[in-house]
């Protein structure tokens, strides 16, 4: 099961003198997080992995000592041209994770100014049972709190469970579970999404046709996300279900207990992946022993692997393809040495004989992408798409959150590449979202307001 | 008429903005991420000049109209200046960024000279302030409604849109030249700096009397885009070279070839 499932990742890498030197993979550090939709559809949950991983140059930028005389001009070469490509890398991996984060976040962001529905109330989540439609602000604040235990509870238990479940080698019941989610995602959620569209823009639709639609995009989904398909196929249905998943919860969370809720899971990320007890570290330990691959399933992966120049008549007749998983299966064949995406740090030195070997396949350069969990995805969107709800019409307000949560992810980004290990994405992002939804919803949104009613520029 | 007003608008005020963006930085990752940053320091000033602003009129009397313009005017003053203070302290991150990248790189040379995070960065500056005055007033653009109807002016959304245009620009220029005096420590290039954009900030106090306002300000524009052209290292000579570069490139072809056919021979 599990080598079905691995391949829109391209996890084995071929370990060619480039990318030995180039990519070092942080041990992925997923977190589970239940996204829990409206209680009549049953027990699914969406798991939230994440994993803030990136293939990175074994030489630490900071500690690359260009003044000694003592290097050999060649190491001292090729440890620049590692630095120089580990930034250059960097700065494209940033980007790499910019796009697929901002359009989740425009999906989510348009369709909330558009369709009236995941602006409505329409009751709760049975995670979150406490209402906030109490008279006193005390008690209002009481009742969040309260939801946000219960929700983050529910979190950590079920982290637990499926951490448990991965050390006891119950794959076939995490694969179910994973198989169940997505579907409920890519075909209830879709039709619920595609039915208050159509709903806001009046358009008329029969059931043979919705079938259709919804058949065609559900099962080419399941397949993308959990068998193979083309990268890019497989990025954008991952982000059309975070955004979907995002859109329920920001449709039936309370208000305050969103806020409160975000807060807090950025605290509880922070410690699930750094503290040596937490179930997400103690889950990326467990795979980088057993060597294996976490569930690809969760993960936004941004890998493309480039075939450039003709080492091979298949691939001279393929041409230059770019993120297909074929030409990565033709490429991964070429090398000898088996890498996994996990445990790299240790096999990438690449000593000096697969150099002669290498030179054949020198011609092929792969890139290893950076990889994001889903759930990242998910609550980045909730905060903008919360922003772009409640903050009074005002756009002003959503982009200073979008903006705020770009930084926190460069930042986050910067600090992989001076620890290089996994690091929690959620706490910087979320915390400038949060500082910026409350301060330009509270003392922007007056001032520029005034402003622009009497034409004024600053 | 909503949506015709919007588009046109949000031409008018993000067409050079979006061109510039996507033929000089959308393809570099490096630029992005500097266009990124420099929106998020600009929108820290602003952060911090609002709660400037806010305080001061909550701690004043809220019936006084004379005051609040008052406020009003001395908040925007604040906020002008905070703005060149963060671009101030943008350049000394970006050459700390610049003389960190120039280190680690294989040839001593960063991958992005100064000069040009310096464009970036003014664009990035003018973007986010065209984008934070302008984006509501577009979004209201496209709903029903009547402009001016209270007896205000009825050019108010095309006003707003060239003022947003001419905005980002002077912003792209302003950060050349700031950064370029920065670097050379001409100080009194950076008083004029924040002396233009008080100016530009005061003219728009001058609203909805648009001769007065929005000529001067595109005035203002040209010249600073022209110093700022003058900053960067361009020239009349450069200009006819760019324009002439055709011909250059045609006639070195032609030598080639002409040397090729010995050879063949």
């Amino acid at each position: 099961m599990i080598t079905f499932m691995n391949n829109s990742d391209s996890e084995e890498e071929p370990c060619n003198e480039r990318t030995s030197l180039m990519s070092a993979e942080s041990p992925p550090v997923p977190s589970y997080q239940d996204g829990l939709p409206a209680s009549e559809a049953g027990e699914v949950h969406a798991h939230r992995k994440r994993r803030a991983g990136s293939s990175r140059s074994h030489n630490n930028i900071a500690d690359g000592d260009m003044s000694d005389p003592g290097v050999p001009v060649r190491e001292s070469a090729l440890e620049n041209e590692e630095e120089e490509l580990t930034l250059k890398y960097g700065a494209k991996h940033v980007i790499m994770l910019f796009v697929p984060v901002t359009l989740c976040m425009i999906v989510v962001v348009a369709t909330i100014k558009s369709v009236r529905f995941y602006t409505e109330k329409n009751g709760q989540l049975i995670y979150t049972p406490f209402s906030e439609d109490t008279p006193s602000v005390g008690q209002r604040l009481l009742n969040s709190v309260l939801n946000t235990i219960i929700m983050i509870s529910v979190i950590v238990v079920m982290t637990v469970f499926l951490v448990l479940l991965y050390k006891y080698r119950c794959y076939k019941f995490i694969h179910g579970w994973l198989i169940l989610s997505s579907f409920m995602l890519l075909f209830l959620f879709t039709y619920i999404y595609l039915g208050e569209v159509f709903k806001t823009y009046n358009v008329a639709m029969d059931y043979p046709t919705l079938f259709l639609i919804i058949w065609n995009f559900g099962a080419v989904g399941m397949i993308c996300i959990h068998w193979k398909g083309p990268l890019q196929l497989q990025q954008a249905y991952l982000i059309m279900i975070s955004a979907l998943m995002a859109l329920v919860f920001i449709k039936y969370l309370p208000e305050w207990s969103a806020w409160v809720i975000l807060g807090a899971i950025s605290i509880y990320d922070l410690m699930a992946v750094l503290c040596p007890k937490g179930p997400l570290r103690m889950l990326v330990e467990t795979a980088q022993e057993r060597n294996e691959p976490i569930f690809p399933a969760l993960i936004y992966s941004s890998a493309m692997i480039w075939t450039v120049g003709m080492a091979k008549p298949d691939t001279a007749a393929r041409g230059p393809s770019q993120q297909t998983w074929d030409a990565a299966e033709d490429g991964r064949e070429n090398h000898q040495s088996p890498s996994h995406t996990d445990s790299q740090m240790p096999e990438t030195r690449s000593p000096v004989p697969t150099r002669p070997i290498a030179s054949f396949e020198e011609l092929e350069e792969e890139e290893r992408g950076v990889k994001l969990g889903l759930g990242d995805f998910i609550f980045y969107s909730v905060l903008v798409g919360k922003a772009a709800a409640t903050a009074s019409g005002d756009w002003n307000t959503t982009l200073a959150c979008f903006v705020a949560i770009l930084i926190g992810l460069c930042l986050t980004l910067l600090l992989l590449a001076v620890f290089k290990k996994a690091l929690p994405a959620l706490p910087i992002s979320i915390t400038f979202g949060l500082v910026f939804y409350f301060s330009t919803d509270n003392l922007v949104r007056p001032f520029m307001d005034t402003l622009a009613s009497h034409q004024l520029y600053i | 008429m909503g949506a015709a007003v919007f588009f046109g608008c949000a031409g008018i005020a993000f067409g050079p903005a979006l061109a510039l963006v996507i033929f000089t930085v959308a393809a570099e990752p490096l630029r992005v991420i500097v266009l990124v940053a420099g929106a998020f320091f600009w929108l820290v000033s602003l952060l911090l000049a609002s709660l400037i602003w806010f305080v001061s009129v909550h701690l004043s009397d809220r019936e006084d109209s004379r005051l609040q313009r008052g406020l009003l005017l001395f908040g925007a003053a604040v906020s002008v200046l905070l703005q060149e203070v963060f671009r101030f302290a943008y350049f000394k991150l970006l050459k700390k960024a610049d003389e960190g990248l120039a280190t680690i790189s294989e040839d001593g040379r960063s991958p992005i000279s100064l000069r040009q995070m310096a464009y970036v960065s003014g664009l990035s500056f003018g973007i986010i302030s065209g984008v934070f005055s302008v984006i509501n007033i577009l979004a209201d653009s496209i709903g029903p409604g009547t402009v001016g109807i209270h007896g205000d002016s009825p050019y108010y959304f095309i006003t707003s849109a060239f003022l947003t245009m001419a905005l980002v620009l002077l912003h792209t220029f302003w950060g050349v030249i700031f950064f370029d005096a920065c670097e050379k420590r001409r100080y009194w290039c950076l008083g004029l700096v924040v002396a233009s954009h008080l100016l530009t900030s005061g003219l728009t106090f001058l609203n909805p009397w648009y001769e007065a306002s929005l000529v001067p300000i595109f005035i203002i524009t040209l010249c600073t885009g022209l110093w700022a052209f003058f900053t960067a290292g361009g020239s009349f000579h450069n200009i006819l070279k760019c324009l002439s570069w055709k011909q250059e490139d045609d006639s070195r072809v032609m030598m080639y070839s002409a040397l090729q056919v010995p050879f063949e021979d």
